[in-house]
């Protein structure tokens, strides 16, 4: 049975925060999860999906973030319990439904998570989305720790079906990758079935009905808002004349920092987990009585200008700090050290941070960059696009997933990027801009994700582009989840369907559509001169399934390479970065144990001084 | 409790997460308090793991530059890129067995003298134990049991509030069948190779 399954109340597991998260939601009698996987959400809903299959929880890796919303919107208006769980860009990307579904409500509780990542560990942006509790009207609850992740989520039900709306939980990458021990709760019982009931008049957003339904939310805000004046998740701890607000994992960094500063009955904290609508009420109390307040939050000045704007209602002029040059930043992640010496400093505590050691002295340590896997077949499909466009002026506009790693030398084959989907949309601007040629690229994924809405556009406005199509049979990036395209058969699930890539560019009415091998060097790279060459939309469909993946299903059948005497140094396949390469007593080796067998050097060897370990060995 | 700080970096691939999921198992079957995170978005691709674990009482799950009380490298030249974690009180174990940077392959930098390297971080910290745990590994059994090496190496410093046999039912019981004894061999030289 599923760990995060068991009804062994009391029963304490080591889990890390997504694991917690998606107890959570077990124990608040979830029924319906979708996702469009991310980092750092990611591990929630591979939960899910574990689980669905030994229970009756529901669950789908849906086409992108915005489908998953609708999928489990539906069942929440159906009276399900739902969940809908994604990165934080991946809010962007559903914040079209985001904005009127809080018109729309829901019946059965609903809960939307959205993690964001400070630091940008593994994103393209490091935006803050309480914002969107602002700009939607949705309450939002942050935990500070693993264990109040959990807990957390159950509540974010009950308070959902109150008000009827959905609830957004925003966590940062600090809680889902961090691990702690979590104690098991009891198990809501899931309601799997629902009945949808007509009532269109409140249901169907045209601006008559959505007239009324604006009304309906602001009323829901303000319920929301006493709400929050009275969450358990809206705090006072310890007393004293300074004050300190926080949220999220802050609040650890800020408990660490007064026991170290011994400062214990000198500080009261107010920490926040009920951060839409913010307690007008509970934060004028506590400013009331403070010598000055510090408000101590990752990313933008959430709380802050909150707070600020509650203490003019007050007339309250005590002195209240969070963002600026000496104190917290609005870049990056904050640490406890950081943490703890700014409210030395705003407070005036005399402390000096134990001295790091100093490496002004140490020599520099070699880069060690993620690069693309030893037998990675994009890089196959880089390499050959290279050759096919020699003496060209080319732009490649580029896409999120792993192939994003071709950006680093020596293969840089990467120019532009924003955000998933992005390459087909630009490639037909930078088409028309300029007179570069146009080679963009794009994962099977992200191309069903968003990438579609952009080729039809390059068809309907005669774009000039050639679209690389890098299939490899899974979304690899985020740990090998399935999509529309993949062949669920292969692990061993049924029930599903299968979407061609190519039936779907041809049924779009490309002109010119060719599929590739990339691991057959010669014929991909003349296939891909002809499709370059095109006038007017081009798609190469480079089809070769992720070598991890492969590995991991049985189905890697490759055999390591080596070097052999007849190398002359010439160090073309060193061209294409292959990290089962290293340079020895300045002879080019190949490590049998990452050598997968693509054989992609052997074929680009001018003395074809590469060959298989074991042919190698017989004809010796 | 006091609170004790221990940094692992490791090459992706290396079982950085295994070796931190076996400390935060036995610290729970011992019911220390403790508290972990980890940066691996990147693990699969061969870029670096940094995993924090913070035993006692602390509610941050992440350790600022200067305040690891042990840091544990399972590469060389990623023990001295993470040197910046330490203090002078620092206790440092490394494994001296490199796993050469993509980089430094095709000629974009330089590995860094593995003698120059020990004599830099042995004089900056308080102690520094290093041996090569691959060939321990290799002894043992198998040459990914590193990290059970370098766990074997850590108990035996005693800087952190575990014993050698919660931590080896831990490894009996958490890790895969196939692979428990060669973990358990592997444990056990790591624990005699930091006796000296």
């Amino acid at each position: 049975m599923h760990k995060l399954l068991s009804d062994q109340v009391g029963e304490k597991l080591l889990l890390l925060g997504n694991e917690s998260i998606a107890r959570g939601a077990i124990e608040g009698g979830v029924a319906f999860t979708s996702t469009y996987p991310g980092t750092p959400s990611s591990e929630i809903s591979l939960n899910f999906f574990q689980m669905s299959q030994e229970s009756d929880l529901y669950f789908e890796y849906s086409t992108n973030e915005k489908v998953a919303l609708e999928t489990a919107a539906a069942a929440a208006n159906c009276g399900l319990r739902s969940m809908a769980v994604m990165k934080h860009v991946g809010l962007n990307v559903a914040a079209d439904t985001l904005m009127t579904l809080a018109y729309v409500g829901v019946k059965g509780g609903m809960v939307v998570l959205t993690a964001d990542d400070p630091y940008m560990f593994s994103s393209q942006n490091e935006q803050d989305n309480r914002y969107y509790g602002k700009l939607s009207g949705l309450p939002v609850l942050e935990p500070s720790s693993v264990e109040e992740a959990k807990d957390l989520v159950p509540y974010a039900f009950d308070i959902s079906e109150q008000l009827q709306e959905p609830v957004i939980i925003r966590t940062t990458t600090r809680i889902n990758h961090s691990t702690a021990v979590v104690t098991l709760g009891p198990m809501r019982p899931r309601t799997v079935k629902g009945d949808f009931k007509k009532d269109s008049l409140n249901l169907v957003t045209v601006p008559a009905v959505s007239r009324k339904l604006h009304v309906k939310l602001l009323e829901h805000i303000q319920q929301a808002q006493g709400l929050s004046e009275k969450s358990h998740l809206n705090f006072t701890e310890g007393d004293g004349a300074w004050g300190i607000i926080c949220n999220g994992v802050s609040h650890a960094y800020v408990k660490d920092a007064v026991k170290d500063l011994d400062i214990a009955g000198k500080v009261k904290i107010l920490r926040i987990g009920f951060s839409h609508p913010m307690p007008a009420s509970l934060v004028k109390g506590f400013l009331k009585g403070c010598e000055k307040v510090l408000v101590v939050e990752e990313g933008e000045p959430y709380m802050e200008e909150a707070v600020k704007a509650f203490a003019q209602e007050d007339q309250n002029t005590v002195e209240i700090r969070g963002k600026g040059e000496t104190l917290f930043s609005r870049l990056y992640e904050f640490d406890p050290g950081m943490v703890r010496e700014r409210i030395a400093a705003y407070f005036g505590i005399p402390y000096s941070r134990p001295a790091a050691v100093d490496v002004a002295d140490a020599p520099e340590v070699p880069a060690r960059p993620p690069t693309l896997c030893a037998g990675c077949s994009h890089r196959a499909t880089y390499h050959a696009v290279k050759k096919a466009v020699e003496g060209m002026e080319t732009v490649y506009p580029t896409d999120i997933g792993c192939y994003t790693l071709g950006v680093l030398p020596p293969l840089s084959m990467a120019d532009f990027l924003l955000c998933m989907g992005s390459s087909t949309g630009t490639a037909g601007g930078f088409s028309k801009a300029t007179d570069r040629k146009v080679i963009s690229f794009i994962g099977d994924s992200t191309f069903f994700h968003s990438g579609i809405p952009g080729l039809i556009n390059a068809i309907f406005n005669n774009h000039d582009l050639t679209l690389v199509i890098l299939d490899n049979g899974t979304t690899a990036m985020t740990g090998h989840q399935p999509h529309p395209g993949v062949d669920m058969g292969l692990i061993h699930l049924n029930g599903y369907g299968r979407l061609s890539i190519e039936n779907v560019v041809k049924g779009l009415g490309v002109p010119f559509v060719v599929k590739i091998k990339p691991y057959r060097v010669n014929k991909s790279i003349e296939a891909i001169r002809e499709a370059v060459n095109f006038k007017g939309v081009s798609v190469v469909i480079s089809e070769e399934m992720c070598v991890l993946y492969a590995k991991s299903l049985g189905l890697a059948k490759g055999k390591p390479f080596r070097v052999t005497e007849k190398c002359k140094n010439h160090r073309d396949c060193l061209s294409i970065a292959c990290p089962a390469f290293f340079v020895w007593d300045g002879k080019v080796n190949i490590d049998p144990d990452l050598c997968t067998g693509c054989a992609v050097c052997a074929q680009i060897c001018p003395e074809n001084a590469i060959l298989p370990v074991k042919a190698e060995k017989a004809s010796a | 409790m006091k609170t004790t700080r221990v940094i692992i970096v490791a090459v992706g691939g290396q079982g950085n997460l295994l070796a931190s999921k076996v400390l935060g198992e036995a610290a729970l079957s011992a019911d220390i308090p403790i508290r972990m995170s980890e940066i691996h978005g990147m693990a699969q691709r061969g870029g670096v793991v940094e995993s924090a674990i913070v035993f006692g009482d602390a509610r941050s799950t992440i350790i600022s530059d200067g305040e690891a009380d042990v840091l544990v490298g399972f590469e060389p030249s990623e023990t001295l890129r993470a040197l910046n974690k330490c203090n002078a009180g620092t206790l440092v174990i490394t494994n001296l067995s490199p796993l050469m940077p993509f980089t430094v392959n095709i000629g974009k930098g330089v590995y860094p003298d593995l003698k120059q390297l020990q004599d830099l971080i042995g004089a900056k910290t308080r102690k520094l134990i290093a041996f090569n745990a691959a060939e321990l590994a290799k002894q043992a059994g198998n040459v990914m049991a590193v990290n059970m090496v370098l766990l074997g190496a850590l108990i035996r410093t005693q800087t952190v509030p575990l014993a050698a046999d919660q931590v080896k039912t831990v490894i009996h019981t958490k890790t895969k069948k196939a692979f428990t004894e060669v973990n358990l061999n592997a444990f056990e030289l790591g624990f005699s190779a930091a006796a000296q």
